[in-house]
């Protein structure tokens, strides 16, 4: 089953045509996923071709989803243009929108989710790598690859993974596949203060996922949202989590590149969350090196 | 990014938020023509610089204080020359301190009330929020913490912005009535508008003063910006004080580098902001301190690789160098080569550690293997941060 998004979902893509959204929409594409649509205001009528693929570019979203069926898109728009293209994809009733670029202002955003919330559409991200549900081939191929997430290092299987950032999620995604253990979906909720879906909305999906069996939960400083997520976890989360917080060595008051991981006034440290997380009963890794061995040692594997 | 104070005032008079008659100046002559233009009984003269502590602070030359008080343009000038080309040094600033630029001459005035007025960002409500309360002048943390019942918090939607009967609510809350009311809510309404338009992530009134001749007045303001929207910012950015920064920071940004300064020996090279957190502390979970906090972002190049080697090394307090690169898309191989190429230009002999994971990455092991640079290759993050903390000790 996965959580948001099978193998089989259509996939469109905003800003196809510039060199970011190109490059992941080849990769997407080699990776099996169904893009099945591209948008570029201006360039409707005109195909993104790779390889045998040859998909359609449209001028507007609505255009697009009509035409091919699409239900998720990806967004890969400039800063400036971003917040529009999101509300155009929720205006055009798409299930799904994935923001991936980085660097939308923070009142953009406020005005988006502010839009939005309460709709049928849901926003994961901005400034997130997006998310897999791997495949049943070879190094997972046929899976669904939303955003810019390496796709080999992914296993088809039983662990959902939601994170704030990148790069620690692939590390997580990693440690598991190494050790012969699969995703049923890796989620990245992103980095910025302002997001569409936050670790509990995934929580809750993994936790009604008859597909997952066990969860790695990764967070970072600034914010509540880890605490928000634990306390429910902590209470209605029938399946083993696993957990790391990075930033317990950020000084305060500084942003640590991501736009939200700051602590602020006292709030949002790392020890906080870390607290709030064992309470409800989470396995906090000590290092980002273990986040699987905390998993699997919790999960009975080992 | 933060701005001066007298640039702060600048934002002031353009939105209309009342504050005390000042002026900025840059020479003695400028100091003095601003203190007779200010025909003000009393005139406070300010060290312009972004640290705190000011007022307790002590130049170089052995002049003491960077806040002064006077009453004449001729006291003002000879303040002025005592201050201005000279370095300041704060509690704050470290023992380098700052370089006085420029100096802020304002009416001083009497205050018979302090209260504290702020905008920011909420990120639970993802809206602006107004934190008021009538302990101005104080630490507002503290205020919260002993006695948050003296904290007003207004939610503000963010399509119809501050409303009347908001700034109403608001000053009657902190007592501001008659008169002060109507100035209390052009104040206000003034100042979300700075907020907004000049995309602010948090405008901080502290303090707030009613004089005793029944003026509102912005005495004390702080301002952080949106780093996100300064790109439709451009007088904000003009506004942008580089000599304030710290030099490793300043070119770290000029090569789209994120990097933080830390007090620490170890210094680290990651791809990923969190990942780059996580660095940092399992160096510090196996006994080390980190030097840095650097992110080369997900598409690094060779001369941003190379560029952030120069900054790393730049911190004579670095006594090792761990890098972290989990390679997803990017080539391992073309990072080994970046890596490499760097340690050569730069002449390299502090140790280095190198954990390489990911796409193409036997090739970009073997480059490290034959580059012959005294190197060490790690297997996993635990086993470099071991390796650099050990190497570091033993050197």
């Amino acid at each position: 089953m996965a959580i948001l998004v099978t193998p089989q979902t259509r996939v469109l893509v905003q800003g196809i045509t510039g060199s970011f959204g190109a490059k992941h929409a080849q990769l997407s594409l080699d990776y099996g996923s169904l893009i099945v649509a591209g948008v570029t205001p201006g360039k409707g009528g005109q195909f993104f071709e790779h390889g045998s693929h040859k998909v359609p570019i449209f001028d507007t979203v609505e255009e697009a989803a009509r035409q091919t069926g699409a239900t998720v898109s990806a967004v890969f728009v400039p800063p400036p243009f971003a917040a529009d293209a999101i509300l155009e994809s929720a205006d055009a009733g798409l299930a799904l929108v994935v923001a991936i670029t980085e660097g939308i202002p923070i009142n953009d955003m406020i005005r988006v989710k502010s839009k939005i919330s309460g709709g049928k559409t849901r926003l994961i991200g901005p400034n997130c790598p997006g998310l897999v549900t791997p495949g049943e081939g070879k190094d997972s191929l046929g899976g669904c690859r939303i955003g810019i997430a390496p796709g080999y290092i992914h296993k088809k299987g039983n662990v959902g993974v939601v994170s704030r950032s990148g790069t620690l999620t692939y590390e997580a995604v990693w440690q598991l596949t190494s050790r012969g253990y699969g995703q049923s979906t890796c989620v990245g909720i992103g980095g910025d203060p302002v997001n569409g879906t936050s670790h509990l909305d995934v929580l809750k999906m993994f936790n009604d996922d008859p597909e997952t069996e066990a969860i790695i939960m990764i967070g970072e400083i600034g914010g509540s949202a880890e605490e928000e997520a634990a306390e429910w976890a902590g209470a209605h989360c029938k399946k083993p989590i696993a957990g790391f917080i990075a930033g317990t060595t950020a000084p305060p008051g500084r942003r640590m590149g991501h736009a939200g991981a700051i602590v602020s006034g006292g709030k949002g440290t790392a020890e906080g969350k870390i607290a709030a997380m064992k309470a409800a009963g989470i396995a906090v890794a000590e290092t980002p090196s273990v986040m699987a061995e905390t998993l699997l040692q919790l999960w009975g594997k080992l | 990014m933060n701005i001066h104070e007298y640039q702060a005032r600048e934002l002031f008079q353009k939105f209309g938020v009342a504050s005390q008659k000042g002026k900025a100046a840059f020479t003695p002559e400028e100091a003095e023509k601003a203190a007779q233009e200010l025909g003000a009984e009393q005139i406070v003269v300010k060290a312009q610089i972004h640290a705190g502590g000011r007022g307790k602070g002590t130049f170089k030359n052995g002049f003491k204080g960077g806040v002064h008080l006077c009453k004449t343009p001729a006291e003002v000038r000879h303040l002025a020359e005592q201050m201005l080309g000279q370095t300041l040094v704060t509690h704050q600033t470290g023992p380098d301190g700052r370089l006085v630029k420029t100096l802020l001459v304002a009416e001083a005035v009497d205050i018979s009330r302090e209260l504290y007025f702020a905008i920011l960002f909420d990120r639970e409500t993802s809206g602006p929020m107004v934190i008021a309360s009538t302990e101005g002048g104080v630490d507002i943390e503290s205020v919260a913490e002993h006695s948050p019942e003296k904290i007003l918090r207004i939610p503000i939607d963010p399509f119809l912005g501050i409303q009347p009967y908001q700034t109403r609510k608001i000053a009657a809350a902190l007592g501001l009535r008659g008169p002060l009311m109507t100035q209390a809510s052009k104040l206000f309404t003034a100042l979300y508008r700075t907020y907004i338009e000049s995309d602010c992530t948090m405008v901080e009134i502290n303090p707030l003063v009613v004089t005793p001749d029944g003026r509102l007045l912005a005495l004390d303001a702080k301002f952080n910006f949106d780093d996100n929207a300064l790109y439709r910012q451009p007088a904000i950015v003009a506004m942008r004080d580089k000599a304030e920064e710290d030099p490793r920071e300043v070119a770290a940004s000029e090569f789209n580098l994120n990097y933080i300064g830390l007090d620490g020996n170890i210094a680290c090279l990651v791809n990923g902001a969190g990942l780059a957190m996580a660095t940092m502390d399992i160096i510090q979970h196996s006994g080390g301190k980190p030097a840095n906090f650097l992110d080369v972002g997900g598409g690094a190049t060779k001369e941003q690789v190379s560029a952030a080697f120069k900054i790393i090394l730049g911190d004579k307090a670095v006594k090792g160098i761990m890098v972290n690169i989990f390679g997803g898309i990017m080539d391992c191989n073309v990072i080994a080569h970046g890596i490499v190429d760097a340690a050569r230009e730069t002449g390299l002999t502090l140790p280095l550690v190198v954990r390489l994971e990911g796409n193409n990455v036997e090739a970009g092991k073997h480059t490290l293997a034959e580059s012959g640079l005294a190197l060490l290759s790690a297997s996993s993050m635990a086993d470099a941060a071991a390796k650099i903390v050990a190497a570091v000790a033993a050197a």
